[in-house]
């Protein structure tokens, strides 16, 4: 729960500088031009991959030349404001590129486009000072990068799409910043006080005395509850039977577990490895991955940990790997099936994971498994991992191998699959189930648990007991304390949550 | 006294005067003070080869002659430093 200003985050549209004297105005593009070279600058040197780097390369050029810094000063020599005369000039030479008759020049007005708004967000005051610490933000949406570095204490983030910001879901869940998805934010004027309630999809504009009594009201029962579970932290959970239920945590990023004693969980359920991948030019290598695996397994001292293989494509793009332009990049080509096609980059994966193994209790888990076949290739591409770095005196362990159960052709047919244990991926198991994107508001009902997703629920997990197989979920059910009772009676006795939502689901766990 | 010098050279590079040979091009032509421009034909009309719009804006495809003119005290070392970088196609000198 959120209270905070709103501030409202305009893309497209941009809020005007407004008028100003032409002196400040020229110094005003003058620095703005200055910081976008020195950015871009950055970007260059740190690119380390040709293709990007001549792309910044040739955007530098075009904030070195005269025919662009010229006619933008001679705009503003008739009292026009800096952001204007600076659009005016880079949308005629847009304008220009886009009605090139070959396809090379149309394709570098993007180049263009990118370099015009770098200046602009500069002359609107830059990204980072734009938010407030503990504001209440509405955007259309949101860059996981820029997420990181907004102080969110106290605050929230309402948006209207949910397309491109699973990872930011991610992230806002992991550190318990309250998050709506899918408000449409047409006609919505900014400002002033207002309250956002999560829990109850809530986001109340200048709340009255009344309003406001009953949101602090709920805010301090929530706090009551988060302090009665809190105190059970360290405490296994157990049912009201008496079972055992292990409660393990998701990660995102390994700075994560900072803030968490490893004694409160019963290992990491699932380690996205997609941090590693993104907001870079170039995959990480061998030796960081290592790094990172081993100091996420000595974190965890002894309690398993899963890696979950790269999942990128669907929600989860990366540059020079996805592809660009999948109609439906749900159904398209994500998951193992992208890991297939770049064996060199699994590989690569694969014995920096086998290699942490020999560091603690790894398991390895493979995202999108439909059929056996693709598990069947891992298979044989971990035990050539192993076998290369023994062969070159590395010492390496082949950890279990699982799969992330998330295709209903997958989740029909378990018993056809060759894995050591099953990880239930709700999120996406439920959107295919259903044929719902979660991220659309008008869907939410369809994209809600019902009675089909509760029996493959059941069938999966009576499958592992039957084979004396793991199943486990992982994904926003398990962290939805409403729904653990339901988990508890398909039979689900290993959950992974968001680490903000330990303690709560914990507690479920018990009155479950 | 004004020194003054002129030079062709043919455009083998596979894409022609794209991205990034016109980068390499107006860079280089910026570490010289004389004015430096180049057309399509030995009689113009002349695009300014330090920048990288006019450059582009060229489209000089692949195959094209291109003349240049200079006028400044360095106009020699010019056209012949820019006649070298197209001849090794754009790639950095050995």
């Amino acid at each position: 729960m959120a209270s905070g200003p709103l501030v409202r985050l305009e893309g497209g549209v941009r809020a005007s500088r407004g008028a100003s004297s032409p002196a400040v105005e020229h110094k005003a593009i003058d620095v703005a031009i200055a910081s976008a070279q020195e950015a871009l600058t950055l970007l260059c040197d740190q690119s380390g991959d040709e293709q990007a780097a001549s792309i910044l390369a040739f955007q530098l050029a075009l904030l070195d030349d005269d025919e662009i810094v010229r006619p933008t000063h001679e705009g503003i020599d008739t009292a026009q404001s800096a952001d204007l005369a600076w659009q005016r000039v880079m949308d005629a030479l847009i304008e220009d590129y886009r009605r090139s008759q070959e396809p090379y020049f149309r394709e570098r007005a993007a180049d263009l486009c990118d370099l015009r708004d770098r200046v602009l967000d500069v002359l609107h005051g830059g990204i980072e000072q734009a938010i407030p610490a503990g504001a209440i933000v509405l955007a259309e949406d949101f860059a996981p990068s820029r997420f990181l570095t907004v102080d969110w204490k106290g605050g929230g983030l309402v948006l209207r799409h949910g397309g491109t910001t699973g990872h930011v879901a991610i992230l806002a869940r992991s550190r318990g910043v309250p998050m709506l998805v899918g408000v449409d934010l047409e006609g919505v004027v900014a400002s002033g006080e207002a309250l956002l309630d999560a829990h109850e999809g809530l986001l109340v504009f200048e709340p009255d005395a009344a309003e406001r009594e009953e949101f602090d009201r709920r805010r301090a029962a929530y706090a009551e509850q988060a302090r009665a579970d809190s105190r059970q932290l360290s405490v296994e959970a157990r049912t009201s039977g008496g079972e055992r239920v292990r409660v393990m945590i998701n990660v995102a990023q390994p700075e994560e577990l900072d803030g968490i004693d490893p004694q409160h969980v019963d290992g990491i359920g699932l380690v996205r490895t997609e941090f590693l991948f993104h907001g870079r030019d170039r995959l990480p290598g061998e030796e960081e991955q290592y790094s990172v695996y081993r100091h996420i397994a000595e974190w965890a001292n002894g309690r398993p940990v899963t890696i979950r293989t790269l999942d990128a494509g669907g929600d989860k793009p990366i540059p020079g790997l996805t592809r660009g332009h999948e109609s439906n990049p749900f159904l398209g080509v994500r998951g193992v099936r992208l890991s297939l096609h770049h064996p060199g980059v699994l590989m690569v994966q694969l014995r920096a994971i086998v290699r942490a193994a020999v560091h603690g209790n790894i398991k390895i888990m493979v995202p999108m498994i439909t059929l056996p076949d693709e598990l069947a290739q891992c298979r044989a591409m971990l035990a050539q991992a192993v076998r290369e770095l023994s062969i070159g005196g590395v010492s390496a362990q082949a950890p279990a191998l699982g799969m992330m159960v998330e295709v209903p052709a997958a989740a029909l047919a378990i018993e056809a699959f060759d894995a050591d244990f099953y990880s239930i991926g709700s999120n996406d198991l439920l959107q295919y189930l259903m044929a719902a994107s979660r991220d659309e508001p008008e869907l939410a009902a369809l994209a809600a648990p019902g009675p089909a997703f509760w029996r493959v629920l059941r069938e999966l997990a009576s499958h592992g007991a039957a084979a004396s197989r793991e199943v486990s979920l992982c994904g926003d059910v398990a962290s939805d304390t409403r729904h653990v009772p339901e988990l508890l009676r398909c039979g689900l006795r290993t959950l992974s949550v968001a680490p903000a939502s330990l303690a709560a689901i914990k507690a479920a766990v018990r009155r479950g | 006294m004004t020194h003054s010098a002129t030079g062709s050279v043919l455009i083998q590079h596979e894409v022609g005067l794209h991205a990034r040979p016109s980068v390499k091009l107006t860079q280089l032509a910026k570490t010289f003070r004389s004015k430096i421009e180049f057309g399509l034909s030995p009689e113009g009309p002349w695009v300014d080869a330090k920048s990288i719009v006019k450059v582009m804006g060229s489209k000089t495809p692949k195959g094209a002659v291109l003349h240049f003119q200079a006028q400044g005290e360095d106009a020699q070392s010019a056209v012949q430093a820019l006649i070298d970088l197209i001849e090794r196609d754009f790639e950095p000198a050995s």
